[in-house]
């Protein structure tokens, strides 16, 4: 795919490399006993030691190891048995022990890939270039007082993992692709929630651009870009700005950007000069973290099915199309639906329904899969029920629309409204003999216009409230006024 | 029968099993001899209140026969470690406001042994001095006078107050903090008996940090069996500081008195000192004499990076401190100066908070990790701090304890070097390589000088090995027969 982009002096090539934060699903923070959970009341879960109080000291979570290593064996990545915790130094009032607790040059997970799916079909490998762990820092709020700010150190020491791509990517499309893969693969480990709005996953994004063929150009950083739209609008406008830049004859500076959703725009933060010397070193509070090869080998065995994985599953198993697999495994929650859904029914029924009535459906009310009014248990019944041609097609978007409504279940729906399809073909034959008779002209006409035949199809399902097997229907129409059959 | 004072750890340990006395008579006696010793300004915070409350707790106990293993037992707690309910300080302005929620581990094992707390205990600020004298709340004057002159003498630092108040026999003993020599070298000063046990020995949890991979709890006594039964009950294994050793604590009371024949003790070349007095090159002659008429082999050792130790220390403590010590914002608790920009809080906040010493030292930390000097100093200094550390573990292959002088002089006067950096550096040279090493160190008193003034003998140890210096102390203490202050000019 050409992702070239046009400038008045030539065509331009971008370049993105994406740095993810992703806050690690525990129940406790990394160093210390405290709750995690999202949207407690201010200053709530907030232990001395997240609190920096004097003498106190961090000690490792070992669920949060366990899931950075989860992560990282579903980035095939290498898992470092050797890592350390450095102190990252800065002064902020967010940051109670005036320094965050990472790792610098020894990080828990190395090298690794993972390949991107894109909308048109293709796909991409990514490089990743490592996954570390370290605290995440509270948060400052400016708006609750005329003259003081104030801070909520909740998340203050809540585990983080920094996964660091390499600069792979070459289009906001492909960026965007990255963020949600990463995302996905996360999900399906658990080991993320991938929550963007809550800020469980939030990205900072280098974008530079070059003639094609060149080196690389002066990168900009965009940071905190907390969804998978703005990942798009700010590397669009980024490019744009720095192609700009050049072409006028200037050079890009190298800077810390923020992205304004409102304007769609990114501005200055601070420029190379202001940058923090961080003054890293290992914290000589905390050993290195090491552990064999057979704590990893039985963290492997736990690891679920990941996405690309499960897709060829759906193809091979349930004879799916890749582009149907793709769109079902491409959020864990939905293709987990689909599974449960085609427990006892039909797999391409199912998926048609899910990728047709259902998610249009979802889309409306606006709502998530995890949140589906229609439990996909009884998606599964409603299919059977085509299938084994209790209902007809056509009654069935009505049961959907009760189920909808009410969630009760379809074979309960279909018996109090006495929705079962009639499959007697006397008593269809009665009903279009009927209709033959009343409709003298539109049986003359049938001869001059064939296609006529659909009207008393349409007939006979009106008569019978749309019950009527369409297959034994068309069968008596064809027999008794085209002498088909 | 001797005042209740007067009697060191273990005597007044036996008197109350014994019924002698109580808890409460033991711990009032103390209690006024803490009040008229005031002088010294040893305290920062006396406790009479919770004292006098934990001796009757303490007298119930041991009536019950249910005492622990220190019940009844005053003892003064350096204002290093956190006390909950009790004002906490480090001798700073920073933390003048500072009481902590919660209890240090240390301090908490003592006290289920039935400990009494009698006060806090004055400091070098943040730990960080050999005198005493950076403390926001004044110096420590030390108990001893030269015999020639009356002026004041510092008690060493950084533990000035626990060395002072011990050598005052105010308590019974004291927990002091050793990060390059700050308890042996005021031990070495006031002629008590100080120990930095094995870097791990003892929880750090809950004791404010200065130097986080060099700090370590040690306890100050009047004579070595005192210091073991001490030392005993500070000791734990602790989750909640991942540093904290799962070795076995041993009784160490058990090692006092035991022979050292056919031991070997290591006397490095690198601590004979140019200019070093004479009257130290005599005592650790003296030193050398009692051990090996005591059954022990004395062999002559190479320790060749202990010149290094000095720089090295004076990089890495200063590193780990100025990040240590940024927490203390203004934010949350302690010193605070208001502002409309906090840049300018944290400015003023810490221009006020701290004193020179602990800036000088945040200063130097904060250039040493310095992007594009982080190579040059602190990780060559890591790299020494291996070499060092090699060194001690080739030679402890070859001798079970090491003995050297624990300073290179006795008490100086108050304000004689409070100006002069580098020579108050100078006296932590012989204390400093075994904070880098982690090893286990003591300092008794052996001698006095010319002047009357306490000099102290260091052993060293192979890592955990607290039980073999002890036993070595043992030997020397007796040897020495040490006497203790006569004069006890500073009371009211």
């Amino acid at each position: 795919m050409n992702n070239l982009i046009e400038g008045k002096t030539g065509d331009w090539e971008l370049v993105i490399g994406i740095e993810v934060h992703a806050q690690i699903i525990s129940n406790s923070k990394l160093f210390s006993g405290s709750s995690t959970s999202f949207g407690s009341d201010h200053n709530t879960q907030v232990s001395f030691i997240d609190a920096g109080m004097p003498g106190m000291l961090p000690v490792i979570n070992s669920v949060c190891v366990e899931q950075a290593i989860k992560t990282g064996l579903g980035l095939n990545a290498k898992i470092n048995n050797f890592s350390i915790f450095d102190r990252k130094n800065y002064f902020y009032p967010d940051l109670p022990q005036g320094y965050q607790i990472s790792q610098f040059e020894q990080p828990i997970v190395g090298n690794g890939m993972i390949t991107i799916d894109l909308d048109n079909g293709e796909s991409k490998n990514i490089g990743i270039e490592r996954l570390h762990l370290e605290q995440d820092a509270g948060k400052s709020l400016h708006d609750q007082h005329p003259s003081y700010s104030f801070v909520d150190l909740n998340r203050s020491g809540v585990a983080l993992m920094e996964i660091v791509s390499m600069p792979d990517m070459r289009s906001p499309e492909e960026a965007q692709a990255y963020v949600k893969k990463l995302r996905n693969i996360m999900k399906y480990l658990q080991t993320c929630d991938g929550n963007m709005e809550e800020g469980s996953l939030r990205a900072d994004i280098n974008v530079s651009v070059r003639k094609p063929g060149d080196d690389l150009g002066t990168r900009c950083e965009i940071k905190n870009v907390n969804s998978i739209k703005f990942i798009g609008q700010a590397i669009v406008y980024e490019a744009k700005r720095q192609i700009d830049i050049i072409e006028k004859g200037s050079l890009v500076e190298q800077q810390t950007r923020l992205f304004d959703p409102k304007k769609g725009q990114t501005r200055s933060m601070r420029s190379k000069e202001e940058s923090h010397d961080y003054r890293y070193f290992p914290d000589p509070d905390l050993l290195p973290l090491t552990f064999t090869d057979d704590f990893v080998k039985e963290i492997e065995k736990t690891l679920p099915e990941l996405p690309d994985v499960r897709r060829k599953r759906f193809i091979e198993e349930y004879g799916l199309s890749s582009y149907d697999s793709n769109i079902l495994v491409s959020e864990k929650e939905t293709a987990d639906y689909f599974e449960e859904a085609i427990k006892n029914s039909n797999p391409k029924l199912v998926c048609n329904w899910i990728i047709g009535e259902l998610f249009s459906v979802l889309n409306k009310m606006n709502k998530s899969i995890e949140n589906c009014p229609i439990r996909a248990k009884d998606l599964g019944e409603l299919i059977n029920l085509i299938d084994n041609e209790t209902i007809t097609g056509r009654i069935a978007k009505d049961v959907f629309e009760i189920m909808l409504d009410t969630g009760n279940d379809p074979i309960s729906i279909v018996e109090s409204n006495n929705m079962k399809q009639v499959n007697n073909s006397s008593e269809i034959e009665a009903i279009i003999d009927k209709i033959i008779e009343n409709n003298p002209d539109q049986v003359n006409a049938l001869s001059e216009k064939p296609n006529l035949i659909g009207w008393f199809v349409g007939q006979t399902m009106k008569e019978t409230g749309g019950k009527a097997n369409p297959k034994t229907v068309n069968e008596i129409l064809n027999k008794k006024l085209l002498n088909k059959g | 029968m001797k005042k209740l004072t007067e009697l060191c750890l273990y005597e007044a340990r036996e008197g109350l099993l014994n019924k002698d006395f109580t808890s409460k008579e033991l711990v009032l006696d103390h209690i006024d001899k803490m009040e008229s010793s005031r002088s010294l300004n040893a305290f920062i915070t006396e406790t009479p209140e919770i004292a006098i409350k934990s001796a009757e707790k303490s007298d119930l106990k041991l009536i019950k026969e249910e005492n622990g293993e220190l019940e009844g037992i005053p003892i003064g707690v350096k204002d290093m470690f956190c006390t909950k309910g009790v004002l906490t300080t480090a001798s700073s302005k920073m933390l003048s406001n500072f009481i902590p929620p919660y209890e240090s581990t240390v301090t908490g094992n003592l006290w289920s042994e039935g400990a009494v707390l009698l006060g806090k205990l004055n400091n070098d600020e943040f730990a960080m001095g050999s005198s005493n004298e950076t403390s926001f709340y004044g110096p420590v004057i030390n108990p001893w006078k030269g015999s020639n002159d009356k002026i004041d003498l510092v008690p060493g630092g950084s533990s000035g107050g626990s060395s002072a108040s011990v050598a005052a026999n105010i308590g019974l003993g004291a927990l002091g903090t050793d990060t390059g020599g700050s308890i042996r070298q005021p031990a070495s000063f006031t002629g008590t008996v100080g120990l930095k046990p094995t870097y791990g020995r003892c929880s750090r949890w809950g004791i404010i940090a200065f130097a986080s991979s060099l700090d370590q709890a040690g306890p100050i006594t009047r004579n070595v069996r005192d210091n073991s039964i001490l030392l005993k009950s500070m000791c734990s294994h602790d989750t909640k500081d991942t540093t904290s050793s799962s070795k076995e604590i041993p009784n160490f009371e058990n090692a006092v008195g035991r022979s050292i024949k056919g031991l070997k003790v290591g006397i490095p070349s690198e601590f004979f000192l140019k200019g070093m007095s004479n009257e130290i090159m005599e005592i650790w002659d003296k030193g050398k004499d009692w051990l090996k008429n005591s059954g022990a082999e004395i062999i002559d050792i190479s320790l060749p990076n202990t010149k290094y130790a000095l720089p090295c220390y004076y990089i890495i403590a200063p590193a780990e401190a100025s990040s240590n010590l940024a927490r203390y914002d203004g934010v949350r608790f302690g010193h605070s100066v208001k502002s409309s920009d906090i840049n300018e809080m944290y400015k003023a906040t810490r221009s006020e908070g701290f004193g020179d010493e602990v800036k000088r030292r945040i200063m130097i930390g904060t250039y040493v990790l310095s992007s594009g000097y982080y190579d040059a100093y602190y990780l060559k200094a890591q790299k020494v701090r291996s070499l060092i550390t090699e060194d001690y573990s080739k030679v402890f292959k070859d001798v079970d304890v090491i003995l050297t002088p624990s300073t290179p002089s006795s008490a100086f006067g108050l304000n004689e070097k409070s100006d002069d950096p580098i020579s108050m550096y100078l006296n932590d040279i012989f204390t400093v390589p075994v904070n880098l090493a982690g090893l286990p160190a003591i300092s008794v008193p052996a001698a006095h000088d010319s002047n009357g003034l306490p000099l102290g003998l260091q052993l060293i140890g192979r890592p955990f090995e607290e039980e073999t210096i002890y036993s070595f102390a043992k030997i020397i203490e007796d040897c020495a027969n040490f006497k203790n202050i006569e004069n006890q000019w500073w009371l009211k």
